[in-house]
């Protein structure tokens, strides 16, 4: 580990000043995938200043009906919120999904939006990664790539965006704010996370010294019809090969209103408007769900050991279309084990 | 009733406190004064040559004490045999920092020595080190006709035996038969606690290592060859393990590194493995095995042939025994068994829980399934009517085997008739069920062991032996042995184990610490018993006056005749009648070859799993797993059935995620951490049933005991994977499998 220096911030503006102020720094939250990636000398900044004791960790309403997340509130006191859990349950059980309790314990909400690639090859110094090192290679491309993009990927990089929370997010559609030298700015989730194109050292659209200070969720939380549904290498404490985050707002039989992302499949949470438009004004059939499902994957592309993701991420899409039809989940259901 | 009637009872771990107190400390904890700390440099090429190490440049950051790679290590042994460790497989071992030359990724190539961990670590960081790349390979699948058939290896492989009857020509005659290929790639064994050594300089060249291994004599000796060291200049310390499961049955370069930079530094000095280095330090070897079977119309086995072929490093023979099992486990008259290794550009392999026998068992064991649907016979019948008698391998008897008894309890237990032949015909919860068995042998072996007991006049009595705890039980099961052999209660026994100072034990390996080590056990509190004895039949008016040992006993704290419990004396009076402050006993233990020559000693089990799978998705759920183990004499029924729980685990594990993969452009494993070697957590893990089905062996050793540290992981795999088939139709060859293999 590189040698730093660290300062722990107290006000948002002392933050960004003090980061502005150091070069080669980092904000650092949790510290849960920070502080790894600089043991392995994946990231070695110069200075870190801590945020995770900002006055950024409330939750609380908003006077258009949402609800604001702070930036450094934890996953835990996130997803066990009592507002997350009555309007917002996609997003409890997303964050339930993911890590472990004692990760979730020490992990922000702003670090869970920042983690970066869990890509075998990026972890690891002795090999090639364009991320890592642009223009280096992607090692990804031909070697081992079960937990790969199949959606969105580039010549130039396959990885993906591994948090389960920032699924359920792209389809709640929250506001991110942040506040940088510049000032604040809001920048809409779906714009948060980016596509590697040709420039993977950039896994989102963040100036320079921006501070994520919180998430503003709109009112509508699709608390009645909604599934997340993580597919896995064991049955807790591993990353997604795909997951599905879906909310329905539904009449009778019909689906009203519809929102669908992916996870464990792209460099950024995969939502895709094209499929909630097919969605829209259709009834909760299997027919249905399959139609959607089928045009989700349409351009899918494999990369060798992750080709089987197509086809489950199809069938995970059937399959939490329909849990979310018939409305049956419950906030805290995925701590209790299920799959 | 007695108090001191310990063996076969349950009680709790005596080290228990210790742990959770934080008081039992661990390899990388010895926090001796002056402690400096090298980080290990590991090589990002598979096969090469160093061309220079830019020491130099680390050398002058302030801090850094030494850069140690093969431009400055000192003059050390020569020979190859000065490297061989007790179970070292032939061939020339690795040694760490002695050529230029890279046979392997993450070879180490240099140690950085420094006053800080995180100096020590930066440095390495730093370090530049040129190399010349040459190509490598290290795919196994592009020497499956480059197998050759390994020498006598290390101890305890067998060559297959011959093959018996007509096996080629009664396979054809069959009137059902399969021919199934299987495979795995390689595991790593992953022990929580990381490789340490924390070696403590004593002066004048003498060192006291703490180093994370299974057998500390096997360290000391290497130590000394490779060294040239003397008896009184190295003395090894292991007292707790977090986990070995047969990775530190070897001397580590980690122990080599921590050595050689406190003898060139004469100063202490720690070294630590990382989480990624563990993966370069030995596994299970990447199988392929090809299985032919064929039945007679009775549904009798007329012939199976098991050949199977595994990855070695380009230095060495690793060996295990991996078909040999399948001449054993069941009545056939025609067999073929072959064994083969290929060489690769990477380490060597090394013995994990139930080395070989867990590769092979999976062959068999999914194979007899095979055979079972083949014959149109249910999986546990065929098994019935196949069953042996005698070991046909050797030609000789069982000295006990109660696997028929494990069937039948374990089946019950289950609830094995309700299952219905037909894949795909059990459903439950809108899920596909399935339920599968498998069962396995495993070796009874005993090896020469020595302990010491002492005895103070107060009537503490302590039992030395340099055997290990990696977290089995020993120090539970040597001081119930102890305890119960001169009647006292547990609380007044100590058992102290894992230094060099004590005598010597065999490395704790291959399922022998409680028949080895509890034999000696037994014998050095039996040779203090008899000089009590003595003691007590000083007096004149003794009421043991002429008796023999074998006719007393030693009960709550007395010592009386067996078949008059009125003539006793109290213990602690005769110790303290004697004036003698301690008393102490020496004694060792040896298989008794005369008794055993005409059998086989073996350990039996069998496991019945079952396994819900959603059919569009493709996840498994295992949802119960019944264990019966047939293992001779349970000596603590606690720590006996946890084994068999961590057993189970693991079969679960090597079933359905654990797996290391390499990259063979790189020659590199990838998942080199915990997030992405997948090993079994909570979730995973179902309701498990242990039964122990008792077996009276006197033939074994004087205590009964086989030892149940890898019988219980056997079967386990194969019943999964034969419950995942059964579930959903799908015949799964190559493990683990992941629900891609099912969609
Ligand atoms: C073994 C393991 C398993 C895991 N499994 C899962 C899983 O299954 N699903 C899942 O979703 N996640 C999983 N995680 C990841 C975990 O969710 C993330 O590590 C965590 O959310 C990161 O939050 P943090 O606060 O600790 O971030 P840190 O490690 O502190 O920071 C991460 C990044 O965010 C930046 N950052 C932090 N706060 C801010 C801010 N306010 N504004 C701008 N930048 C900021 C930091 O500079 C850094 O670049 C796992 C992690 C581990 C180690
Ligand atoms: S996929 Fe991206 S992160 Fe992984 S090796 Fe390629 S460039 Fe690096």
């Amino acid at each position: 580990m590189y040698p730093f220096t660290y300062s722990r911030a107290t006000n948002v503006a002392d933050a960004v000043r003090d980061k502005a102020g150091h070069k080669a720094s980092a904000y650092v939250g949790g510290g849960t995938n920070l502080i790894d990636l600089m043991k392995m000398n994946v990231e070695q900044p110069a200075h870190l200043v801590n945020v995770a004791k900002l006055p950024l960790s409330k939750i609380e309403d908003l006077p258009d009906g949402g609800l604001r997340l702070g930036a450094t509130a934890t996953n835990s006191d996130t997803a066990w919120n009592e507002a997350v859990k009555k309007r917002y349950p996609l997003l409890n059980q997303a964050i339930l999904a993911g890590a472990s309790p004692q990760l979730r314990n020490a992990a922000t909400n702003g670090g869970n939006l920042m983690q970066r690639t869990r890509c075998y090859y990026f972890y690891d110094v002795a090999t090639p990664c364009n991320k890592r090192e642009p223009g280096s290679g992607c090692s990804a491309i031909g070697g081992y790539n079960r937990i790969h993009a199949i959606l969105g990927a580039s010549e130039t990089c396959i990885a993906t965006h591994p948090s389960d929370m920032c699924v359920a997010l792209a389809a709640l559609a929250p506001t991110v704010r942040v506040s940088g030298p510049n000032g604040e700015r809001t920048i809409a989730f779906e714009d948060f996370h980016r596509l590697p194109a040709d420039q993977p050292e950039f896994d989102n659209t963040l100036a320079e010294g921006e501070l994520i200070t919180s998430l503003d969720l709109p009112e509508k939380g699709f608390a009645k019809h909604f599934a997340y549904l993580k597919l896995r290498d064991r049955h807790s404490y591993a990353f997604a090969l795909v997951s599905v985050a879906v909310g329905l707002e539904m009449d009778g039989d019909t689906i009203t209103d519809a929102r669908l992302a992916l996870g464990g499949v792209a460099h950024k949470p995969w939502r895709d408007k094209a499929a909630e438009a097919l969605l829209k004004g259709q009834p909760a059939t299997a027919e249905t769900f399959g139609r959607v499902a089928a045009h989700v994957v349409a351009n899918a592309v494999g990369q060798g050991s992750n080709d089987f993701k197509i086809e489950l991420a199809r069938r995970a899409i059937v399959r939490a279309l329909k849990q979310a039809a018939e409305g049956k989940q419950e906030a805290g259901d995925m701590y209790l084990g299920g799959q | 009733m007695t108090q001191t009637n310990h063996i076969g009872k349950a009680p709790n771990r005596v080290d228990g406190p210790l742990k959770v107190a934080g008081a039992a400390h661990y390899s990388g904890e010895f926090n001796v004064p002056n402690l400096a700390y090298g980080y290990v440099v590991s090589s990002p090429i598979t096969k090469g040559k160093i061309l220079k190490v830019y020491a130099d440049e680390v050398r002058a950051l302030p801090g850094v004490l030494e850069v140690f790679s093969h431009e400055n290590v000192p003059y050390l042994a020569w020979f190859d045999k000065s490297y061989k460790d007790q179970i070292a497989p032939g061939g020339s071992p690795f040694r760490p920092l002695h050529a230029p030359d890279i046979t392997f990724n993450q070879q180490p190539v240099a140690l950085v020595v420094a006053d800080t961990f995180e100096l020590a670590r930066y440095a390495a960081a730093l370090l530049r080190i040129d190399y010349e790349q040459q190509a490598h390979e290290t795919n196994l699948e592009t020497k499956r006709t480059e197998g050759y058939a390994p020498g006598k290896g290390k101890t305890g492989f067998q060559p297959p035996p011959p093959p018996r009857g007509k096996p080629d020509k009664a396979l054809e005659n069959a009137t059902h038969s399969i021919e199934a290929e299987y495979a795995h790639g390689a595991q790593h064994h992953n022990p929580m606690e990381l490789f340490a050594t924390t070696v403590e300089w004593r002066g004048n060249g003498q060192i006291t290592a703490y180093d994370k291994t299974q057998g500390v004599y096997n360290v000391q000796n290497y130590l000394m060859g490779v060294f040239g060291l003397g008896k009184n200049d190295v003395r090894v310390v292991n007292q707790f393990m977090g986990g070995g499961f047969g990775s530190g049955l070897r001397p580590q370069y980690s122990v080599f590194m921590a050595v050689l930079a406190a003898l060139e530094l004469k100063r202490s000095v720690r070294v630590t493995l990382t989480r990624q280095q563990m993966f370069s330090i030995g596994h299970r070897p990447n199988t392929l095995q090809l299985l032919k079977m064929g039945t007679n119309p009775d549904g009798t086995l007329a012939a199976l042939q098991h050949h199977a072929l595994h990855e070695t490093s380009q230095f060495e023979d690793y060996t295990e025994n991996v078909v040999n099992w399948s001449g054993m486990l069941y009545k056939c008259e025609n067999v073929k068994l072959g064994y083969e290794l290929a060489k690769l550009d990477i380490y060597s392999p090394q013995d994990m829980r139930a080395p070989g026998a867990a590769s092979g068992n999976v062959g068999l064991e999914v194979a007899m399934d095979e055979m079972a649907y083949a014959a149109g016979l249910d999986p546990l019948e065929f098994r019935l009517r196949n069953y042996a008698e005698r070991d046909q391998n050797v030609d000789k008897p069982f000295s006990s085997k109660k696997l028929r008894e494990c069937y039948r309890q374990a089946a019950a237990k289950f609830g094995w008739e309700n299952r219905t032949q037909a894949p795909r015909s059990m459903r439950a919860n809108g899920k596909l069920v399935g339920m599968g068995m498998g069962g396995g042998v495993w070796d009874a072996s005993q090896q020469k062991s020595a302990a010491k007991a002492l005895i103070s006049a107060d009537g503490k009595l302590t039992v030395r032996s340099a055997t290990g705890e990696n977290g089995t039980g020993t120090y539970t099961i040597m001081t119930q042995i102890a305890a119960e052999t001169l009647g006292l209660p547990l609380k007044a026994v100590t058992f102290e184990l894992g230094d060099t100072d004590q005598p010597e034990a065999p490395i704790q390996g291959g399922s022998w610490t409680a028949a080895s080590v509890g034999t000696a056990v037994k014998n050095a509190c039996d040779a203090l018993g008899e000089k009590i004895l003595k003691l007590a039949q000083k007096p004149a008016d003794s009421p043991l006056m002429g008796a023999k040992y074998e006719e007393v006993e030693f009960v709550n704290g007395q010592l009386r005749l067996r078949l008059d419990h009125a003539q006793a004396v109290v213990l602690r009076d005769v110790l303290q009648a004697s004036g003698k402050s301690q008393l102490e006993a020496d004694s060792s233990a040896m298989p008794n070859m005369v008794k055993q020559n005409g059998y086989s000693l073996h350990s039996h089990n069998v496991a019945f799993a079952e396994v819900e799978v959603d059919e569009d998705l493709g996840t498994i759920k295992v949802t119960r797993v019944v264990s019966a183990v047939a293992a001779g004499r349970i000596l603590n029924q606690k720590t006996a059935r946890s084994q068999v729980l961590g057993s189970v685990v693991w079969g679960l594990g090597m079933a359905l995620m654990e797996e290391t993969v390499m990259d063979h452009k790189f020659g590199r494993y990838m998942n080199h951490n915990f997030a992405e070697y997948h090993i079994p957590v909570n979730a995973d893990i179902p309701h498990i049933d242990v039964i122990f089905v008792h077996e009276d062996d006197d033939i074994v050793n004087p205590l009964g005991v086989k030892g149940i540290g890898e019988v219980g992981m056997l079967g386990v795999t194969a019943a999964i994977a034969n419950a995942v088939f059964h579930a959903t139709g799908k015949r799964v060859r190559d493990l683990p499998i992941m629900l891609d293999k099912l969609l």
